[in-house]
Formats: structure tokens, sequence, C-alpha cells
């Protein structure tokens, strides 16, 4: 068991370890206030007039729209296919069973710049252009296993029983999906969707891969960074976008770790 | 008369899906096949047979007059690699890197782990869970920035200095601002899997190990750490990874002489236009990516991630 003096040094680490991961978040929204062009801290005081400069900016305009599309719809793709490969593995025993969990895997696990380039050479070699579609493609394929973690996790936790009543009293296999299991995995569908929008609309080192002339709203804000041109209001999207992806996550987690119970009555 | 053609159509579809269903049920192998089909498809013809065509082409190379890809064998590729000081210095930075900030996030991300898995109630522990990775899913372009800003010259981190009394520290752009940078950036990925690893122990095994006389220390050494070495596989999957396939950072935070693997592989598909060459440099983090993922499923590190 633990002594005391371990249970506080614990507590204080972690307490430690969260101002770490987030001061630099902070300092960015300070940023975002800064009248001036230039960088520097302190800040020579606090201004909102690179906000209405942002989103008047049609370069952001576009790419933030972009973003959006191309988030939807591998949303999308990885909602349909994460879940159809989690019911497969939870559900059937066969041969291959155990390579398919890392398979799904292999994308997140493997370097970004591996599949970055994969991906990539694959357009090439069959001569496809890059543009919308492929940007979808590439967030896809890393979106199905966030999905299907997501899935697969709370397939665990429902009991089979359930399902096998519901089949009992007569109802076929499609009634019984969405009469008793779809209700139970909503909000782990909804979670799983979520946090693949998110991770989609962030992504930067696959894109930049498969985007082609386009600009994706990280590619604009990494183009920029990187030029050294329109930091203000770099600081001003990239502080929008944070905020307006904590709402949804914070969203995902408490709907992930709610019991199937709860939502199934 | 329109009536009963929809209601003998609504049957006709009813019975359709009761066969469909009542064949579904009875034939596992067809329900199977319909719900995998898909995905595999689909990670097969494209992102595996992307892999496949990535590590051909490091087999080939580009006609400098057309620029065009030349599919012949050659080992030309390997060659520039394995006798090149700078490519050899580069993968040599690169694999160092991504081992040395995995040790710093397990180093930080234990406690963190052992705190929110033994210590916390039920409901700071979700709290926590929450905090901790939610960063994650916080731009990365933007976390990357943020540091920027802290460690330039006229940044948060001299001036806190400088209030203090200390001396600037000048480690914007080098490899020690890369190290902290990837640290902070990859910092969630070692938390989860290594709570989960805590989590699964179960607390008698604690209490065993006391009242067979451990201290602390020792029941850490001799029952904690060895079962949760599963978790911390599973989170250096990620930092490891994470870092070795890089080149933003680099390009953000690190110097001139700070190139990643992922730098090389990012200028030859960009403005040199070598797919082959970058293909070949991309083989060093693959190989060591897919051991490292063989041997953590054999120690289990799959079931915490």
């Amino acid at each position: 068991m633990e002594s005391t003096f371990t249970k506080w040094a614990l507590g204080i680490w972690t307490a430690l370890v969260i101002v770490f991961l987030f001061v630099p978040i902070a300092i960015i929204v300070v940023y975002a206030f800064n009248p001036s062009h230039i960088q520097t801290w302190p800040l020579p005081g606090l201004s909102t007039r690179w906000f209405p400069a942002a989103w008047h900016n049609r370069e952001i305009r576009h790419a933030l729209w972009l973003s959006v599309k191309a988030a939807l719809l591998a949303t999308g793709i990885s909602v349909t296919l994460g879940t159809a490969a989690a019911f497969a593995v939870h559900r059937f025993k066969f041969f291959g069973r155990e390579a398919v969990s890392f398979i799904v895997v292999l994308p997140i696990a493997l370097p970004g710049v591996l599949t970055g380039i994969a991906l990539n050479s694959f357009f090439g070699f069959w001569h496809i252009g890059l543009s919308y579609w492929t940007i979808v493609i590439g967030h896809a394929t890393f979106c199905i296993v966030i999905v299907y973690n997501n899935v697969i996790a709370r397939l665990r936790r429902i009991s089979g029983s359930l399902r096998e009543a519901s089949m009992d009293l007569g109802a076929d296999t499609f009634v019984t999906f969405r009469r008793i299991t779809l209700p139970m995995l909503s909000t782990a569908l909804i979670s799983g969707a979520l946090l693949a929008f998110a991770l989609s609309l962030d992504e930067v080192i696959v894109t930049t891969f498969t985007a082609g002339a386009q600009n994706t709203l990280p590619l604009w804000i990494f183009g920029a960074i990187r030029l050294g041109q329109r930091l203000p209001e770099v600081n001003v999207v990239v502080t929008v976008v944070m905020l307006a992806t904590l709402i949804p996550v914070i969203l995902a987690y408490r709907l992930m770790n709610r019991a199937p119970a709860d939502t199934g009555k | 008369m329109q009536r009963t053609a929809s209601a003998a159509d609504f049957n006709a579809a009813q019975r359709f899906f009761r066969r469909a269903s009542s064949l579904l049920w009875r034939r596992p192998r067809v329900a199977a096949t319909v719900l995998l089909a898909p995905p595999m498809l689909w990670f097969v013809l494209i992102y595996l047979a992307a892999l496949g065509i990535l590590f051909l082409s490091a087999f080939w190379t580009v006609d400098d007059f057309t620029g065009e890809i030349v599919h012949q064998w050659t080992l030309i590729n390997f060659e520039t690699l394995a006798t090149s000081e700078t490519y050899r210095a580069i993968a040599g930075r690169t694999l160092g890197i991504a081992a040395l900030v995995t040790l710093t996030d397990i180093v930080l991300a234990f406690p963190c782990a052992y705190f929110m898995a033994r210590i916390a109630g039920p409901r700071l522990r979700a709290t926590l869970f929450v905090v901790m990775l939610l960063p994650i899913w916080l731009s990365y372009v933007a976390r990357v920035y943020a540091w920027r800003l802290i460690l330039a010259h006229d940044g948060v981190l001299n001036w806190t200095l400088h209030q203090l009394g200390l001396p600037a520290a000048d480690i914007g752009y080098t490899n020690t601002a890369m190290w902290l940078v990837f640290s902070y950036i990859w910092l969630p990925f070692m938390i989860t899997p290594i709570y989960a690893a805590i989590e699964r122990v179960p607390g008698s095994l604690f209490e065993a190990s006391a009242d067979l006389g451990a201290k602390g220390l020792r029941t850490f050494v001799k029952v904690t750490l060895p079962l949760v070495v599963p978790g911390i596989i599973a989170g250096s999957i990620f930092t490891f990874s994470l870092t070795m396939g890089d080149y933003i950072t680099p390009i953000l935070i690190g110097g001139p002489g700070s190139s990643f693997i992922g730098n090389v592989v990012y200028s030859n598909v960009g403005i040199a236009n070598d797919i082959p060459f970058a293909a070949a440099f991309a083989t060093i983090p693959a190989v060591v990516m897919v051991a490292y993922l063989f041997a953590a499923r054999r120690l289990g590190a799959f079931e915490m991630m």
C-alpha cells in the first residue's frame, strides 16, 4: 500500500504534468489577442483586431471549408467500415481474425510519413491526381481504427443475452440490430465519429502527401508558420480551432464511458 | 387495388428480410463475409497495396531527364543511403531522438497513470482521463507552434528566466528543443496504455506482496513493473513511431542540422521528386516498426491499446 508521502508525491507530479500539457495551449490563446504583428513576450497589450481579419481572409475560409468537407466524408466512411469490422471480429471466429485488429491499427502505428508517402506513390502509380478525394481516402484509412476501437470496446461490454432474447421473441437479425444492438451502441458510435472527425480535421503529416495543390486548414497553418507570414491570423485561427474541437471531444469522452445499460433503457 | 398491391409489396419485402435474416443466422460465414469484406477490401486494395507499391518503388529509379519513375530493378537507392555519411547521421538522429522521447514520456507518464489507476477516486479518475487525453485531439500544428513562440529568443521562456534572474536559454531551433517538443506532443499517448495496464493488476497482489514483507519499492520493482511492461510497450509504439515519422516538428522547431528521415522523404516527394529514393529511406522506419509491432504483440501489448 502506498504511503501518504507517495500519494502526495504522485498527486503533485500529476498536477505538474497537467500544467506542462496545458501551459503551451494557454499561451497560444493569449497570443491570439496580441495587437502587434511581432510575436514577442510580454505582449504590448490586448486586442481582438485579428479576429475579424482572420474571419474575412478568403484563403482561411477555403481551407476551413475543405477540411470540414473532407472530415465529414472521412468520418462517414470510417464509421461504416470501422463498425462493420468491429462486428465481424466480435461476433465471429474466422481464420485471420487476429490479423484484422493488426491491419486496422497499422495506419496509426506506422510512422505518419510512411503512410503519407505510401499513399502518394500509390496514387502516382495509378495516375490518380491528388484532389479532395485522395485527402478523404487518406483520412478515412487512419480514422477507421478510432471507430473500430470504440465500437469493439462497447460490444465487449454489451451482453449477448439481450440479443438472443430478442431473437427468441421472434425478432429477426435486422430488427434486433435496430431495436437492441444499435441503441446500446449509439453512444460509442457517436463518440467514435466525433473523435474521427477531430483527428481528420487536424491531420497534417499524411495530408501533405495526399492534398496536391489545395490547402486544408492545418496545411495552411503549417505553411504560414513556416514562411513566417500572417502569424497574427494564425494565432487566431489556431485558438478558434482548438476551442471548437474542445467541445466535441469532451462530449465524445462522456459518451464513450457511459454504461450501455443507461442507454439501453 | 393499389392498396393490396402495396400490402403485397410489403409482405414480399418482409419475407425477403426474414429469409435474409435466417440465412445470416444459419450461415455465420455469409454474415461474417458481408461485414468483413468492405473494410478489408479498403485496407488490402488501398493501404496494403500502397505499402506494397512503396516497397517496390524503393528498388526503382528516376530518369534524370524526364523525371519519370523507371520500373527497373536497382539497388542504387540503398547504396546511396548506405554510403552517405549525411543519411546515416539523419537516420541515427531520428532513431536516437525517438528513443529518447519514448524514455522521457515513460518517466513523465508512469506516475500520472499510477495516480489515476490506484489513488484517484472514480470521479477524479474520469476527469483526469479526459484532461490528460484532451491535447491529443487539439491541433497538432498549433501545439508545435506554441513551443515555437515559447522557445523563441523573445519568448515566454527567456522572459521567465530573466524575471528569475537567470541567464537566457537559447534552445530554440536545436535538437534539445525537438526532444522537448516531441516529448510534449506525444505524452498523452503514453498515459492511457500504462494506466490500462496498472488498472488490470488486481489490488490483492499489492496486499499479498506487502503481507509477505516487501516494502513499497520492492513491491514496485518485483510486482508492479513486470505486470505493467505490456502497457509501457503499447505506449512506446505510439511515441516511438510518431516521433520517427514526423517532419513538421523538425521544420518548425529544429535548426538547420536537425533533419529527420521524414524531412528527406518530404523534400524528395515535393521538390526533388525522387519517390524511389524517398521510398528507400522510408523502409528504415517501416522495418523498425514492423519488427517492433510483432515483438509487442507477442508481449501482449495490443491488449493495452
